[in-house]
């Protein structure tokens, strides 16, 4: 079968409190669907990340996921200020959130790597000035 | 599904179909249908969230009638800690001793199998550890652990495999009274005081494979006027306390952790606090937390809807009451092989739109199209509790989209619009 379902979520850059709402619907819906506790862990956790840095980095942006049978498909895309140099943003412990964020728990410079981690397909599109895009997929093995 | 028994249940004639316990049960399991609640029992688990919220009193609990205590020859009364925080006394021997003066032969404190319960935690708890990720989670509550069963599939390796204290506790009880008595077992009765529905119904049919020596079980509620009347009369009380503080604290959030003796713990109570932590553990958040206790009621155990004193004032009574006890006084685990489930918890697959991964695909669709027609205000009017829940009940083919009176409505004035023109 190869018709898949198309969830589009607008994450809200100015409410810090409502991020990770998307993720967590993503997640009510393949439990439905009863995809395996696995996938949906890794889905649920790459997603969430990347919705966090949509709304600490970019000022929102949008979430588009794609599920099929056999994959979840993650596009997120912003139009924030870019990442200028990706390789160091994708390394371990590198972070530019401010002190305010930091107070939340957040900016451990973990998001980015656990998301290449948790995604057996990755990749990140970006321009400064113009956005960033992250694209992302999870298999159903 | 290893359940037979459900204890919340509706009393039809006092039931006036608002829609207050809908909107307040943790899994969606009520719906509102020809002006009357009903409940979905695959989805309920217990908690008794309806009851708190009922003005009515039509949600209750069952339980069993008193008078069948008289079918056993030798009668034993199981006492869990909340009991203590019901009543005004200065020493728990008191309500013991009452317990015996309202029909039965002896008492055994469930606080007596807890500390057993803890003890063999603190001895298995790193090995338990290494086999998942994240903390173990307590098996205390009934309630949780039919939560997790239905919403949480990960999780349910993740569950202490300890069985619940009141099974330990009707087993060493049973014994005991064997040896004393020398009758046979059929002929002693094992009976339980019940603070919750959700041990109502673990008393029927406990999770974890686990057999039930719980012969009969009644509410707080159901036996507290004949207690508090025993209670009066009691002059010099019967020493009948068998177990420390570690023990009774298990009637209150956060007493199981303390018996740890770790302080790498979380506890929660309030169903909505805990499915919180819940998804934060299932999400991986918590790696290095060792243990987690969460108990559906408010305050733990001594919240429990069955009970009768306020949660707040029995839990300040209880800690008058621990005060000077020794620390614990049940360690042996030798039996502890008795102690354990003998199979983890099962995941039941009631959430699922189909388990057909195809056919759940075509009904998730449907189902998104009819929740954008629908205005999303969450009224509860069509007697679901919310639009999408209304939307999963159409498309699993157990209500219509005219159950929606906005949508009936503005179809009709737009229908009119149109016929204006
Ligand atoms: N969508 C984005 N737009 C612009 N910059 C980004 C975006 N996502 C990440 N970055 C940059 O990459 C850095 C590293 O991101 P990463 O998610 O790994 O860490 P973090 O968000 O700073 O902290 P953590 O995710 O651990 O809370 C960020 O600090 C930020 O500078
Ligand atoms: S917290 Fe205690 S009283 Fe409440 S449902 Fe759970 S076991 Fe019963
Ligand atoms: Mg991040």
């Amino acid at each position: 079968m190869n018709e898949t379902l198309k969830y589009v979520y607008e994450v809200d850059g100015s409410d810090f409190m409502s991020a990770g709402v998307a993720s967590a619907d993503v997640k009510k819906n393949l439990k439905m669907l009863g995809f395996s506790g696995d996938l949906i862990k890794k889905v649920s956790i790459a997603m969430y990340e990347g919705e966090i840095n949509m709304v600490i980095h970019a000022n929102g942006g949008i979430a588009t996921v794609e599920v099929s049978d056999d994959c979840v498909s993650i596009v997120l895309a912003d139009k924030g200020p870019g990442i200028e140099d990706i390789e160091l943003a994708m390394s371990e412990g590198y972070s530019t959130a401010p002190d305010r964020i930091r107070a939340l728990g957040f900016g451990a410079g973990m998001g980015l790597p656990n998301m290449k981690k948790y995604c057996d397909e990755f990749k990140i599109e970006t321009e400064l000035g113009v956005g960033t895009t992250v694209y992302m997929k999870v298999y159903n093995s | 599904m290893d359940r037979v028994f459900h204890s919340v249940t509706l009393d039809k004639d006092k039931c006036k179909g608002c829609i207050n316990c809908m909107k307040h049960c943790p899994t969606e399991a009520i719906r509102v249908r020809e002006g009357k609640a009903k409940i979905i029992t695959e989805r309920c688990i217990d908690c008794g969230a309806c009851i708190r919220i009922c003005h009515n009193r039509a949600k209750k609990a069952i339980c069993d009638d008193f008078e069948m205590i008289n079918n056993f020859e030798y009668k034993v009364v199981l006492a869990p800690p909340s009991l203590y925080g019901q009543f005004l006394v200065d020493d728990i021997n008191y309500i013991l001793t009452a317990l015996k003066n309202i029909g039965f032969d002896s008492v055994f404190e469930v606080s007596t199998a807890a500390e057993k319960v803890s003890h063999l935690t603190r001895e298995s708890l790193n090995q338990l550890r290494a086999c998942t990720d994240g903390p173990i989670i307590s098996s205390a509550c009934t309630a949780i652990l039919r939560l997790i069963k239905v919403r949480f599939p990960d999780l349910c390796n993740s569950v202490l495999p300890i069985t619940e204290p009141i099974h330990i506790a009707a087993q060493m009880a049973k014994d005991e009274a064997v040896r004393e008595t020398r009758l046979p077992p059929e002929k002693i009765g094992i009976f339980f005081i019940s603070p919750c529905p959700a041990k109502v119904t673990s008393c029927k049919s406990p999770v974890g494979g686990t057999k039930s020596l719980i012969d009969g079980v009644f509410s707080v509620n159901d036996v507290y006027v004949r207690l508090l009347a025993a209670l009066k009369k009691v002059d010099v009380p019967e020493q009948l306390m068998r177990s420390g503080i570690v023990g009774i604290n298990w009637a209150q959030s956060g007493g199981e952790c303390a018996g740890l003796l770790t302080d790498n713990y979380i506890y929660a109570d309030g169903m909505e606090n805990v499915i919180k932590v819940l998804e934060e553990i299932e999400d991986g958040k918590l790696p290095d937390t060792e243990f987690v206790e969460l108990s559906a009621c408010p305050g733990g155990c001594v919240g429990g809807v069955l009970n009768v004193a306020n949660p707040f004032v029995a839990r300040s009574r209880i800690s008058a009451l621990r005060r000077y006890l020794p620390l614990m006084l049940n360690r042996g685990i030798s039996d502890a092989t008795n102690m354990f489930w003998e199979q983890n918890l099962q995941f039941e697959t009631i959430f699922r739109l189909d388990e057909n991964r195809e056919e759940a695909m075509r009904k998730m669709r449907r189902l998104k199209a009819i929740e954008s027609m629908l205005p999303g205000l969450d009224c509860g009017a069509c007697g679901a509790p919310t639009c999408r829940a209304l939307a999963e009940d159409i498309v699993c083919g157990n209500a219509t989209i005219e159950e929606c009176v906005f949508k009936t409505v503005t179809d009709k004035k737009n229908a009119e619009v149109m016929d204006d023109k």
